[in-house]
């Protein structure tokens, strides 16, 4: 599929946006956060911000972002009316919390509440837009439940990046957060592994029964003359092939920036490092791993096929 | 029943108004005429579809014909009369005015009429005014008149029309209700487009068994049930072997060959005499056949004979031979064995067989029989019609070979054999066909004289080298040699041979070059450098033009524009007035005759004018006889549309044959009808003359068929026309190679035509394939016809080109690992004559010594309205440019030595892979042509269609 | 509104024969030319006359060889349109509702007023049937000639999508193929019609006809008339003929 800036941008940006609202509100119920409102400021704003640019950018590629606001009416059936309607949603929470926190200063009591709606209407929003790549079954990179989990968890581990960071900047060692990076970058790493692992077998089934695509069982198919000389709309949106091994070496750039040098900087470093080297590497760590989430999110579409490309007769 | 629009209430518009307007008209997006309806929208063309009455097309459009619009609109009209003022071939033009253009074209030939006729040269391409253009040279008095018939296929029409008064081509059609076998020797596309598909469609419908002979397995071999990929060049052995299997097993069908064809007629058997072959006469002239029952020479239309055909008989002191009996002879004779030619054809000599016994069990044991009583030219009735449900079809695979003249007449041989010649379930002829053998009338033009119209029409058919143009000087009457000892029998021209000879000024210069209609300084020529060369060639003494001047009209900016000096830009086919006349190439099918009009739909918005028109108008302005009134006035003042309506090319028959008659009541003669076209255009633009029920099949010999034809003014007499297995004319030709009779062949090609001139089917390698450095190039090169692109006009329409703009070299998967060649690779492609670059696609329906490509896909760079960076331009390639124009011998062209058919297909090449450095751009690439004035630059989005939708209240 | 309807009242859809279709795009430039001017006007063409040409098509046909498992080769050309699925993800997917199938007759259609061009529906159709108008910024695909089926402006025999129309080898059918006693249903039994990708789920309404098996080759070479084969043999086989003629 053809990896749109767009898109990349969308989904990294609020992905990260929204694992910061899911995951702030638990932590500051696990006391790991205090409600110092410059605190709260320094993590709520900047998440409803890359929630709110990211929503914006995934505008950028429409055709008719004047109707945009048409995409909330098909809840019923669309993943992507339900991610818009989640979206929305999740404002209310998080700007209640916010306002709780950063201007009344209390996150407790009812304003727990609105945390805890507000970390579950992130998570919801991070859950909807893994669901519309999920349910595409002409995708079959996609069409697993490894695209979920690696939504969610990619989103809860680049959130947990910045809340480290941001936190280590109010001079809160990161190593208070070691417990959940273990456990965000463990599962990270399983589940693009597991994904990445399936993704050649799903496209090898594709192809096994591309005969049935052409109504003849069975049968190899060899394409001897497309309906077009040059590249139309299908090939263009859905054409796009990456090398084998140009995937390969951008994986291993990906596993790195997300997991190992994370677990580097979040796991290890904070129980030797102290202060305020293990901030700045927590600063570095979590702008790596951003970078990551960037990398393996123009992967997730770069090595994604379509089946309608068997009619091309493309590998 | 249409379904009734149901209450959705999505607010969609089911029932928009589609037109204000539907006018018919026929389609010209290629030479098969189909019937059109065009619907009109605020006089804009809106859509196209196919009239359902008609004839050819029943409705239906194929991909072109549905793609007019984009013709009719392309930005490569031309818009104004151009006047050369750069040098040939710079494109650099100024527009001029009509009475400009008029007037030099007018000071040109009126010079040439007045001092030497035949100085000038016209030849025009896929027009279908042969008839007014062909009387147009007439009257002028030049025989340098051809269509482009000598480089399409007259190898198909003369083999033909030689054999049994008919072709395949357009001439005649399979029997698609009764057939239960077809076989199709060489063909993509033909001018039967629509038919041919509408008829395979039949056919499998009903099951019946396709088998396509084709190198390639493309179109219409796609969905044949067997493909027999056969090397280029030998189909005369798979056919002559099959005849070897039918024979041996007494697979033939006796009766119908001494009834209808004149295998019992008597040959003389006298060699080193002049009469040696000629068959056996009375004193009346008919030929005789020996009576089984009186032991006697008879005249063979003696009804009560029993004509023998096994044995020779001493007649009055000369020894002569039942045509049969040469036949049993020549063909038993093990070399046309199945296993003799396994090898060469590539076809296992089981197959062979296999399909001579599929062919005789559909003949022999399931004849067809419609219950149909019919009387034949003898008086004799019959209760019903019998025939042999095998159909063959055939075109430029098989004529356009240096050995497709004899290859034509074996097919027809095989036809003949098994009576499957217009009998139920066969090949059948299509109105005017049949006509009698040998054809008439012979070709007009020697010794042409100031100011005097040649005797008769400058095309036609020799009976005998009498026949031949030579002045009395000697020379060769045409510039194309034409009906010379090179090609005597080139019944259509030789067009392809016109631009050299007259550059070399062989047989002799002529002053100005007129050519309609045909790209020739591109996709038809062969050897296009040396054609262009031969184009802008100047005389070193006097720096003028070899070929001084050049007049042509095109409706586009095709690449032949550059090499004119004047340019007479015609309308689309939706703008004018057209003639698909009986006198030309007709639309008639087996059960009809037909013609066909085309009517302006629309005005042309640019200051040009239709091609005919303009011609009448010369015509006038020369002062030709028949253009003119005794006055001097124009004869047909109001253009192409008075010609069609009052033209009398004999008395009562015209370029039209319905609702003539001053009351519009008389099929094929009669008086003009001042009302004719509205009759037409009533009738959908096309007049349809059905058969009698009785008169369908054996129309050779069919005196319902004959009377009918004779009355319609088809044939002069309601006579039996007796199909010829044994070919007499070709004989005297022969003769005269062996220096009989006051006419004979040089001594460079005596030998060509001795060998060339068998009475009898034989095969020969085609002329590449004997060519000394053959070894060097091992591949055969063909093209074949896309069946959405015609020719080089697909390229400038929006929509085409979207679905072709590259051509790809086809070849075997096998082939091209054996030479290092990987998929999609660039490759030279490289004959005796040069090389072409293109990209292959690796295929495993193709013959494996065999690689081809799409025809006329490749354009050069500043034509058809197209940016210069097009991949029609880059990528694209013609195999034209390495196709050598002459044979191995440097003199005479790559030609068939009996018809001048050009051998496209004779072809040879090696195909290697491109450097490196030389990937992804084809090559040759010829320089950028300017654009013609006043063309503008391609606009960069089409949305065609968008005011029509407004209108019905759409966005 | 881009939830399925449960039922619809017909089915109407095409069934193509791919024992007979010749590749010859007649369907294609049909029914460009009718569409361009209908329903979804414009098919925009984008670069006409330049390189990259590109535009809006709603019928497109491929040409492959195929190597059956008996290891036969074969040719075919494949038309590819929108099959107007009942399980059409592509109207599912869709968030503003633009993207419909119409519960009277099964049509899958795009209202381009609602449409935003966000071209997640076209990721959705496993066939490649919709394409996106970069002008108009909104996605087009076959209408199945929802404005000429029912046109009564129209001749009641041309009431049928155009590239039916058109096909000159008559290889296209169109029908209700809800109706099992309907032409095309009776078509698709008799001739074993199929989905394309069912393995997709999209329950496909267009049925294509797989290519028959080619005819048989078994018959036997044929016999000599005679032991004395070569001219003679015949020649005195002929005379035995004709002697019984007269
Ligand atoms: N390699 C190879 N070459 C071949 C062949 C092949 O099989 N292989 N086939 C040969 C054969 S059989 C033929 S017939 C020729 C065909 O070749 P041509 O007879 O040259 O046919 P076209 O190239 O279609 O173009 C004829 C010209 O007519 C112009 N034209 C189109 N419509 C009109 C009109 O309405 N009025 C006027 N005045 N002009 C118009 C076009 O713009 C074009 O320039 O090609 C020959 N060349
Ligand atoms: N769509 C479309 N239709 C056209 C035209 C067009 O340009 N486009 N042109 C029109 C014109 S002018 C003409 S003359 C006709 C030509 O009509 P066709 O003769 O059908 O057209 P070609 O493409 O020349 O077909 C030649 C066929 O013969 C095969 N062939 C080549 N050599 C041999 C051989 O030695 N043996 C056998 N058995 N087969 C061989 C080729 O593979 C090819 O399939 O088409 C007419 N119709
Ligand atoms: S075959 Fe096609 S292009 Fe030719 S006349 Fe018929 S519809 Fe027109
Ligand atoms: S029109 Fe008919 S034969 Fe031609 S491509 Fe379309 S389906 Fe095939
Ligand atoms: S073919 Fe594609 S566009 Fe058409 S209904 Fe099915 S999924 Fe939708
Ligand atoms: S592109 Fe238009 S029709 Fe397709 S899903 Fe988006 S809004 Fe719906
Ligand atoms: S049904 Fe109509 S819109 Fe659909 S492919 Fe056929 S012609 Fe095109
Ligand atoms: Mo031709």
């Amino acid at each position: 599929m053809h990896p749109a800036s767009s898109v990349i941008l969308f989904t990294s940006a609020s992905g990260a946006g929204y694992g910061v609202l899911a995951l702030t509100p638990a932590f500051v119920a696990l006391g790991l956060l205090p409600p110092d409102r410059w605190l709260g400021a320094s993590l709520l704003i900047p998440a409803l911000g890359m929630v709110t640019i990211g929503l914006l950018a995934s505008t950028f590629h429409l055709g008719h972002p004047e109707r945009a606001w048409r995409a909330l009416s098909q809840w019923r059936s669309s993943w992507l009316s339900r991610e818009g309607v989640m979206a929305i949603l999740s404002y209310g929470p998080a700007l209640a919390y916010a306002y709780g926190w950063i201007v009344l200063e209390t996150n407790d009591g009812a304003w727990a509440w609105a945390g805890f709606a507000a970390s579950l209407t992130a998570l919801g929003t991070l859950f909807t837009t893994a669901m519309i790549y999920r349910s595409l079954k002409p995708v079959p990179a996609w069409a697993t439940d490894w695209t979920v989990a690696g939504y969610l968890v990619l989103g809860l581990l680049s959130g947990l990046a910045i809340i480290t960071a941001v936190a280590s900047g109010f001079g809160f060692h990161p190593v208070r957060f070691q417990t959940a990076a273990i456990i965000l970058i463990l599962a990270g790493a399983i589940v693009k592994n597991g994904y990445w692992a399936r993704l050649e077998t799903a496209w090898e089934q594709a192809q096994a029964s591309s005969g049935q695509a052409v109504a003849s069982d069975n049968t190899v198919l060899r394409s001897v003359e497309w309906p077009h000389t040059e590249e139309n709309f299908i090939l263009k949106e859905m054409g796009f092939r990456i090398a084998r091994k140009h995937a390969e070496r951008l994986r291993r750039i990906a596993r790195n920036l997300l997991f190992v040098i994370p677990a580097v900087v979040f796991v290890i470093s904070p129980s030797l490092a102290p202060m305020p080297y293990a901030a700045w590497a927590a600063w570095l760590g979590a702008a790596l791993l951003l970078a990551g989430i960037v990398v393996e999110r123009w992967l997730f579409f770069a090595e994604a096929k379509h089946v309608v490309t068997l009619y091309y007769g493309l590998d | 029943m249409p379904f009734p629009a149901p209450a959705e209430n999505d607010g969609v518009e089911t029932s928009p108004a589609v037109a204000d307007e539907v006018k018919t008209t026929t389609c010209y997006m290629c030479a098969c005429r189909c019937g059109i309806r065009v619907f009109l929208k605020d006089g804009q063309v809106r859509y196209i579809q196919g009239n359902r009455d008609h004839p050819v097309n029943k409705g239906v459009l194929c991909g072109k014909g549905a793609a007019g619009i984009m013709n009719h609109l392309s930005p490569a009209r031309l818009r104004k009369p151009l006047k050369r003022c750069g040098p040939r071939g710079s494109g650099d033009f100024e527009e001029i005015e009509w009475d400009e253009a008029l007037s030099i074209a007018q000071s040109w030939l009126g010079d040439i009429r007045k001092n030497d006729p035949k100085k000038l040269a016209f030849f025009t391409g896929r027009d279908q005014s042969q008839s007014l253009t062909g009387w147009w040279a007439k009257q002028f008095g030049t025989p340098n008149y051809a269509a482009h018939g000598g480089f399409c296929s007259v190898n198909m029409a003369a083999g033909g029309l030689y054999s049994i008064g008919g072709s395949f081509w357009e001439f005649g059609e399979p029997d698609w209700e009764h057939a239960r076998i077809l076989l199709m020797f060489g063909v993509a596309e033909d001018h039967d487009s629509n038919p041919i598909k509408i008829g395979l469609g039949k056919l499998k419908e009903r099951g019946a068994k396709v088998i396509a002979v084709n190198p390639a397995r493309t179109g219409y071999a796609a969905i044949a049930d067997e493909w027999l990929g056969i090397r280029p060049g030998t189909d005369g052995l798979l056919i002559l072997a099959l005849v070897h299997e039918l024979l041996r097993a007494g697979k033939i069908d006796l009766d119908y060959l001494a009834r209808f064809t004149n295998a019992g007629w008597l040959v003389r058997q006298a060699p080193g005499t002049a009469t040696d072959g000629l068959f056996l006469r009375n004193d009346s002239g008919t030929p005789l056949v020996w009576d089984r029952k009186t032991g006697a020479a008879v005249a063979h239309t003696d009804t009560n004979a029993v004509a023998d055909l096994t044995s020779s008989h001493n007649v009055n002191g000369a020894t002569a031979v039942p045509v049969f009996k040469l036949i049993a002879e020549r063909y038993s004779d093990s070399q046309y064995a199945p296993d003799a030619v396994a090898d060469r054809t590539g076809i296992p000599a089981e197959t062979i067989r296999r399909i001579a016994a599929e062919i005789a069990d559909a003949a022999f044991n399931h004849p067809v029989t419609l219950p149909v009583a019919w009387t034949d030219a003898h008086g004799k009735t019959h209760a019903e019609m019998t025939g042999r449900p095998v159909a063959m079809h055939a075109m430029r695979g098989i004529s356009a070979h240096s050995n497709g003249f004899q290859t034509c007449r074996a097919l027809h041989l095989l036809q003949m054999l098994i009576g499957a010649v217009d009998t139920p379930g066969s090949f059948r002829y299509k109105p005017p066909y049949p006509k009698p053998i040998p054809p008439g009338p012979t070709p007009s033009g020697k010794n042409a004289a100031a100011n005097t119209p040649l005797d008769g029409m400058p095309l036609g058919f020799p009976a005998s080298p009498d026949d031949l143009l030579y002045d009395d000087d000697g020379t060769p009457a045409r510039i194309d040699k034409a009906f010379t000892w090179e090609s005597p029998m080139s019944a259509h021209g030789a067009m392809h041979r016109v631009i050299a000879n007259a550059a070399a000024g062989d047989p002799y210069t002529i002053d100005t070059l007129f050519l309609y209609m045909a790209n020739m300084a591109w996709n038809s020529s062969m050897d296009i450098q040396g054609t262009l060369d031969a184009l802008t060639a100047t005389d070193p003494a006097t720096g003028e033009y070899k070929i001084p001047h050049i007049i042509y009209s095109d409706a586009y900016a095709s690449e032949t524009i550059a090499y004119a000096d004047l340019i007479l830009p015609d309308t689309t086919y939706l703008e004018r007035w057209d003639c698909i006349s009986m006198l030309d190439r007709p639309i008639g099918e087996a059960d009809g005759a037909g013609d066909a009009i085309r009517q302006p739909i629309v005005e042309p918005d640019r200051d040009v004018r239709p091609f005919q028109s303009v011609l009448l108008d010369l015509g006038a302005r020369l002062g030709l006889p028949g253009f003119v009134n005794d006055d001097g006035t124009p004869k047909y003042p109001g253009g192409y549309a008075d010609y069609i309506v009052y033209h009398q090319r004999s008395p009562g028959v015209g370029p039209l044959a319905g609702w003539r008659g001053t009351a519009g009541d008389q099929d094929g003669k009669g008086d003009s009808n001042p009302e004719q076209l509205d009759r037409y255009i009533e009738n959908g633009c096309f007049w349809h003359g059905a058969i009698p029920d009785d008169a369908r099949y054996y129309k050779m010999a069919n005196q319902g068929y004959l009377d009918w034809a004779v009355k319609l003014g088809f044939l002069p007499k309601a006579e039996q026309i007796v199909l010829q297995l044994y070919s007499e004319p070709v004989q005297t030709f022969r003769n005269a190679a062996r220096g009989h009779g006051a006419l004979t062949p040089p001594d460079h090609l005596r030998d060509q035509v001795e060998q060339a001139f068998d009475p009898l089917p034989f095969w020969t390698p085609v002329g590449e394939d004997e060519h000394p450095e053959a070894e060097k190039f091992p591949l055969h090169g063909l093209t074949q016809r896309p069946m959405h692109h015609y020719h080089s006009w697909g390229s400038q329409n929006a929509w085409l080109r979207q679905i072709t703009a590259q051509n790809r070299l086809f070849m075997h998967r096998q082939t091209a690992a054996n030479l290092k060649i990987a998929d999609d690779d660039w490759v030279w492609v490289e004959s005796r004559h040069g090389r072409v670059k293109g990209q292959v696609k690796l295929v495993d329906g193709v013959n494996r010594d065999t690689v081809w490509t799409w025809n006329a896909i490749g354009k050069r760079a500043g034509t058809w309205g197209l940016n210069e960076s097009v991949p029609e331009v880059k990528k694209a390639f013609l195999l034209n440019h390495i196709i050598p124009e002459k044979h191995a011998d440097g003199t005479t062209s790559l030609s068939d030595p009996v018809t001048g058919q050009a051998a496209w297909f004779d072809l040879r090449v090696k195909v290697y892979k491109a450097e490196p450095d030389e990937q992804g751009e084809t090559a040759p690439a010829l320089d950028t042509l300017a654009r013609v004035p006043g063309q503008a630059a391609p606009v960069d989005r089409l949305d065609f269609g968008r005011a029509f939708r407004a209108k019905d209240g759409g966005r | 509104m881009t939830c399925l309807p449960s039922t619809s009242g017909a089915k109407l859809g095409l069934v193509i024969d791919l024992d007979t279709c010749v590749g010859c795009q007649a369907c294609v430039t049909n029914c460009k030319e009718w569409n361009t001017g209908g329903h979804m006007a414009p098919l925009t063409d984008t670069q006409p006359y330049q390189a990259g040409a590109d535009g809006v098509w709603f019928n497109r046909v491929h040409s492959y060889e195929v190597t059956t498992p008996e290891g036969e080769t074969r040719a075919l050309h494949f038309p590819r349109s929108c099959l107007h699925c009942e399980d059409a993800a592509c109207v599912t997917v869709c968030p503003t509702g633009a993207s419909y199938k119409r519960s009277s007759d099964g049509i899958v259609l795009v209202d381009e007023d609602k449409c935003i061009g966000c071209k997640l529906c076209s990721w959705a159709c496993p066939y490649g049937a919709r394409e996106y108008d970069v002008f108009e910024g909104v996605m087009k695909k076959c209408t199945l000639c929802v404005d000429r089926i029912y046109n009564e402006n129209l001749d009641e025999e041309d009431r049928v999508p155009a590239c039916v129309l058109t096909c000159p080898t008559g290889a296209r059918h169109f029908g209700d193929l809800g109706d099992p006693q309907s032409d095309v249903s009776q078509l698709v039994a008799k001739r074993n019609g199929q989905d394309l990708m069912p393995e997709m789920g999209y329950r496909p309404t267009n049925k294509y006809l797989p290519q028959r098996a080619k005819a048989d080759t078994s018959a036997k070479s044929l016999e000599p008339v005679e032991d004395t084969s070569g001219a003679t043999g015949l020649l005195a086989w002929v005379d035995r003929m004709l002697s019984q003629a007269d």
